[in-house]
């Protein structure tokens, strides 16, 4: 035993390296592969940007509308979507806070409440989405056109916009999922909340995708 | 998992608060974009597309390492997961960017 001993001390977690969950390391590698995937989407958008720079529309000249508002308002309404997944994953860490502690209650409670924020930001994308495929002077942007610009344009919004709130559908989903179970006592019974952090480690990513998406998208 | 970080929630709101107060400002700085920022030329891009990129990382680092819990884990299992990223994408970014640059300029 002396000899796991040591060998763990180089390691840290003995001999048990990582000292997770199988459950969360297979998240963690989920996640590893999502980001390169992701990675992959934003390079291909910089690679075309760099490419046809001349005709290349500014994004803050596409999105400029807010509901209910007239006028111009570049930046408004995204930065609202960005508060909108920031705010939530702040109650995603309280749910997974009051887990550890066994508060049933409150994690149903800040639960439903990360919920309700991912079911807000992807209404708030529909109506971005929407806007932007009304187009501009009766030209509407669609995969093929795109009266902003360059048509590569309207193909990288709707592919990785698209493919982000994909991901916020999903997290959606587990959510209630896991929101189902807290309720039914399932964590209760097994005496840990270990499901919500796993979760909460998938959200708080697409809350990461986001904050990329937000810097390349429309703010560079 | 260290357990401190599960007694009170301020350290919660503090990142939040840090994450909102870094996004406020990226969006002031979109809309009211410097002059100086963006006239002076770093690096092939504007001196403020950089200024985005960096605070982007900050936020980054903030939502992975205490968000996701990935600071409080065991050495071995951070570096699993934060090398690959700190070397693939450099990477990636770094041949396809490139290769974008170059494609322009033969066009």
């Amino acid at each position: 035993m002396s000899e796991t001993a040591t060998y763990g001390k180089a390691w840290e977690g003995g001999d048990k390296p990582y000292e997770a969950s199988y459950g969360k390391l297979m998240m963690w590698f989920f996640l590893i592969t999502d980001t390169l995937t992701f990675s992959a989407f934003l390079a291909a958008y910089g690679f075309s940007r760099f490419k046809f720079q001349d005709v290349w529309p500014v994004a803050e000249e596409v999105f400029t509308h807010f509901p209910f508002l007239h006028g111009e308002h570049p930046l408004l309404f995204v930065a609202l979507m960005t508060f909108i997944l920031i705010m939530s994953s702040v109650t995603m860490v309280l749910a997974v806070n009051f887990g550890h502690k066994m508060q049933k209650d409150k994690v149903i409670l800040w639960l439903s409440l990360t919920i309700i924020g991912g079911i807000l930001f992807l209404a708030s994308q529909a109506w971005e989405w929407s806007h932007f495929i009304h187009g501009l002077d009766g030209v509407p942007a669609t995969l093929i056109s795109n009266p902003y610009g360059h048509p590569l344009f309207a193909d990288y919004f709707f592919f990785i916009t698209g493919f982000h709130g994909f991901h916020v559908f999903s997290g959606v989903v587990l959510l209630i999922i896991i929101l189902i179970n807290t309720i039914k006592d399932t964590y209760e019974k097994r005496g840990h909340y270990e499901m919500v952090e796993k979760v909460g480690l998938y959200w708080h990513f697409v809350d990461l995708v986001w904050v990329f998406v937000f810097t390349f998208f429309y703010l560079v | 998992m260290s357990d401190n970080q599960h007694n009170g929630n301020w350290w919660i709101w503090k990142v939040f608060w840090i994450l909102l107060g870094l996004t406020t400002f990226e969006v002031l700085l979109g809309m009211f974009k410097p002059e100086f920022l963006v006239n002076t030329i770093f690096l092939g891009t504007k001196l403020l597309n950089h200024i985005f990129i960096i605070l982007t990382l900050i936020k980054a680092g903030y939502i992975v390492l205490t968000f996701m819990h990935l600071g409080f884990e065991k050495k071995s299992l951070k570096w699993t997961i934060l090398l690959p990223a700190f070397v693939l994408v450099p990477y990636l970014l770094f041949i396809i960017l490139s290769e974008g640059v170059h494609v322009y300029s033969i066009l």
